[in-house]
Parts: structure tokens; C-alpha cells; sequence
């Protein structure tokens, strides 16, 4: 498992603003669904991939490492149709997921967690009427992030360290170890979020950095 | 440092401890659970204490928190637990956005600050695959971003090997910041003005490396 889902580049997909592509993104999958053409949807996953591989110029297996999870699910899906719709009908709304996926995967894959996170930010700012933090939502997930594939990794040592010991296959009790783990981390975490000033209240009512020192 | 006692619920910690540190360099030694990590927190305010006052600069942590902890950084045991952003070079801004820091300057001093730790390689690199030594290196540019003036390690090297343990150490002997480290290893003190020895919640003993750290060992063996 892994968040390493950013590839730096210069060019212009990298440069173009977060929220313009998150935007475009967003349009595409309304397009898509309402759009049940074969060539239509062939097209849109097409010039996704000219995009990424070409202008981006993403390596093949950056989106590939993206799609892979969804891959069983695409067969599932185009088996399914090929029994009860037709053929037609499975292309199409094989295609049209895959093409959503790969421009998810272009749109993480160009634009940096920060730049996302600011987006959502940005887009959760109205809730400040209701005493939400927007900054605190921008942080959560970007601590998600980071911590998916720390906890996977301490799950897998404890599996190792159950295995060594004979532990065969998965024992709930793996559970436990972990547990303590990841309490004692988000404990440590917490001072250390203390420690470099999370708990400060943003400086301006904007966000925090757009004010002047 | 005044008196200092501290407590958690019943169980007493810290008992009459009253320092002033004034030193460049100060080293913490003891037992597991004498006290020391509880210490190392007073001095930023992450642990206010039960009684007595603590002050840095003059500012008292339970009052001042704000301005103490901008003057104070804390480095923690597990680089793990203290990096929040997934990505090198968005840990490192991250302070610098909670002070509020314009961005093109927080750009500025990210660039610099991972020029000097040898990260700027690792700029957009995950944070989850860096080595324990590169965590740790990138959790102390984090804190010294902020640009703070007296530093606290709680064991910085603990969970490190060998070559690893001497790039941070290198790292905090060329520091021109204040320094307080808690530390079980003793090498790491050599070069430091003072070092503190505490015992089951109070300092039992105080002076150069020299001194302490052999009553510390004759002690324990
Ligand atoms: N948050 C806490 N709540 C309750 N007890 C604590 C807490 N933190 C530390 N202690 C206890 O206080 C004692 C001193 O801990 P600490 O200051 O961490 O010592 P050291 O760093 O020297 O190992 C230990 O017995 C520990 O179990
Ligand atoms: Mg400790």
C-alpha cells in the first residue's frame, strides 16, 4: 500500500491550478456519465491518456499502480453485462469508469497533497458558519495520507514478528499489539502537533499563510 | 525553573526540582521512568506542572504557552509520530503555515533548511520511505524551520543504528541553538557544558559530563 501518489514534473499539467483540475475532473465524470456513445467514451479515455502519458508525461506505470486495484472490479462489471446486457453496453461502462480512474489518478498524480488539500479547504470554507475549522479538515486529510501506509507497514512487522513465532495465517490477536501501537503514536502525535503549532487558531480568519506575518 | 513538581493523577513524577539552566548544551540521563521525558515536556509547555513555575526567558509556560512555544522546538523519540504531511518538503512547511508565514517565504526557508539536512533530493518524496535516519534528520527540519532558539531532544537517537546515530548527533553538536537532549547514550554527551542526572523524580546529580556521567554508570553497575 502506498500514498506515494504525487510524480514531480514542470510541464503544464503539473503547473495548471489544483482546483482547475479537480474541476475538470469533476465536468468530465458528469460527461461521461450522461454520454453512452461507445466512440464518445473510447475518446475521453483516450485523450485522458494522451494527457498523462503524453503531455504530463507520466510514467505508464504511475497510472497502472492507480488503476490496478479497480482492475477485478472492470472484469466483474463487463462479465455481468456481456451476460445480461450485450457486449455494447459492458464497453461502455467498462470504458467510462476506466477513463474516470485514469483522470483521478493524472489529477493525484500532477498536483501535490498540499495543493489538494488546499482546494478542499477552499471548498469547505462556508462551513466556517458552523464553526468548522477549515484548516483542520485540509490537515486530517493529509494526515490520512500519511499514516495509511505507515500503520500497513506496523501491521506487516507485527505479522512478521507472530509469523517468526510460529503464528500461521492471521490471528486476531495481531490486532491487539497494533492497537497499542497506533494509540501510542496518535498520543506522540498529538504533543508533536502541539509542539509546531497546530493548535495555533489561523492568524487571519483566511487561511493561514495568506495574511501577512 | 522553580520548584517544580509534577504529578499524574496520583502518582508523583516529579518532586521539588529547581534548576536554572543557562548552559549552551545540556544533557538528561536516568532510568526508564525517572522522570526525564516528563522534564524535557516542561520545558516547552507540553506538560504544565502541578505546582511550582517554569520559566523560559522569563515567560511562564503556563501563561506565556504561545511565545514559549515558539521559542522552544521539540524533537520526540519516533520521527514517525512527529511527521505529519506525507510528502518531505509539505512536513517541513507545515510549522512554517502555523505561524503564518507568507508563502514565498515559507518556500525560502523549506529550500534552505532541506539543503542543509541533505533532504532537497527527497523534496516530494514520501516520508514513509525515507530511512529512520532521514525521518528523524526531516523531523529536526521540521522544528528548526520555526527558527526557535533553544532546542529539546527526548531520546533523538534511540530507535536509530549506529551511522544513522552519529549524523543526528552530528547534527545537534553543530547546532548554535540552546540545547537540552535526554539520551541513554553517554558518548553523545562529551562536548556538553552540563549534565543532569535524574533518579526517580529528582536530580541526583548535576554537573560536567565528566563528573555525572561517571557517578551514572558507577551507580547503575
Ligand atoms: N501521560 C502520563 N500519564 C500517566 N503517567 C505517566 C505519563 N507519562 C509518564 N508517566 C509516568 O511517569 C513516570 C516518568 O515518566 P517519564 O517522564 O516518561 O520518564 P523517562 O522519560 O525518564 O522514562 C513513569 O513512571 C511513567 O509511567
Ligand atoms: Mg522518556
Amino acid at each position: 500500500m502506498t500514498a506515494a501518489l504525487y510524480v514531480p514534473g514542470a510541464g503544464p499539467v503539473h503547473r495548471a491550478p489544483a482546483g482547475l483540475k479537480l474541476g475538470l475532473l469533476a465536468a468530465l465524470a458528469v460527461g461521461l456519465f450522461v454520454a453512452d456513445r461507445l466512440e464518445v467514451v473510447a475518446g475521453a479515455l483516450a485523450g485522458v491518456l494522451l494527457i498523462g502519458l503524453g503531455v504530463a508525461r507520466l510514467p505508464g506505470r504511475a497510472l497502472l499502480a492507480q488503476v490496478r486495484p479497480v482492475w477485478p472490479w472492470l472484469l466483474a462489471l463487463l462479465a455481468f453485462h456481456l451476460v445480461f446486457t450485450g457486449w455494447h453496453t459492458g464497453t461502455v461502462v467498462v470504458l467510462r469508469l476506466l477513463a474516470l480512474v485514469t483522470a483521478a489518478a493524472v489529477v493525484t498524480a500532477t498536483t501535490r497533497v498540499t495543493a489538494l488539500v488546499a482546494v478542499v479547504e477552499w471548498l469547505a470554507r462556508p462551513l466556517a458558519v458552523f464553526g468548522v475549522r477549515p484548516a483542520r479538515i485540509g490537515l486530517v486529510i493529509a494526515m490520512t495520507l500519511r499514516f495509511i501506509p505507515l500503520i500497513a507497514e506496523r501491521a506487516q512487522r507485527i505479522r512478521e514478528a507472530q509469523a517468526a513465532r510460529g503464528a500461521d495465517g492471521f490471528r486476531f490477536q495481531a490486532l491487539v499489539p497494533l492497537l497499542i501501537q497506533v494509540l501510542r503514536l496518535a498520543h506522540t502525535l498529538g504533543e508533536a502537533l502541539d509542539a509546531r503549532g497546530a493548535d495555533a487558531p489561523a492568524p487571519s480568519p483566511r487561511r493561514a499563510g495568506a495574511s501577512a506575518p | 525553573m522553580r520548584e517544580v513538581a509534577h504529578d499524574y493523577g496520583e502518582r508523583a513524577v516529579l518532586r521539588d526540582v529547581s534548576l536554572t539552566l543557562a548552559e549552551h548544551r545540556v544533557g538528561v540521563v536516568g532510568a526508564n521512568g525517572s522522570g526525564k521525558s516528563t522534564f524535557a515536556r516542561l520545558l516547552n509547555g507540553l506538560v504544565v506542572p502541578t505546582s511550582g513555575t517554569v520559566l523560559v526567558d522569563g515567560l511562564d509556560t503556563r501563561t506565556q504557552l504561545r511565545e514559549v512555544r515558539r521559542r522552544v522546538g521539540f524533537v520526540f523519540q519516533d520521527p514517525d509520530a512527529q511527521i505529519v504531511h506525507p510528502t518531505v518538503a509539505e512536513d517541513v512547511e507545515f510549522g512554517l503555515t502555523n505561524l503564518g508565514v507568507p508563502p514565498q517565504e515559507r518556500a525560502r526557508r523549506v529550500e534552505e533548511v532541506l539543503v542543509r539536512y541533505g533532504l532537497a533530493g527527497h523534496r516530494d518524496h514520501p516520508a514513509h520511505l525515507l530511512s529512520g535516519g532521514q525521518k528523524q534528520l526531516l523531523a529536526i527540519a521540521g522544528v528548526l524551520v520555526m527558527g526557535p532558539q533553544r532546542v529539546v531532544f527526548d531520546e533523538p537517537t534511540t530507535l536509530l543504528d549506529l551511522a544513522n546515530t552519529r549524523r543526528v548527533a552530528r547534527v545537534i553538536d553543530e547546532l548554535e541553538h540552546d540545547v537540552v537532549v535526554v539520551t541513554h547514550q553517554l558518548d553523545l554527551l562529551a562536548g556538553f557544558d552540563r549534565v543532569l542526572v535524574f533518579d526517580d523524580g529528582r536530580v541526583a546529580a548535576d554537573g560536567t559530563p565528566a563528573e555525572t556521567v561517571r557517578w551514572y554508570v558507577d551507580r547503575m553497575s
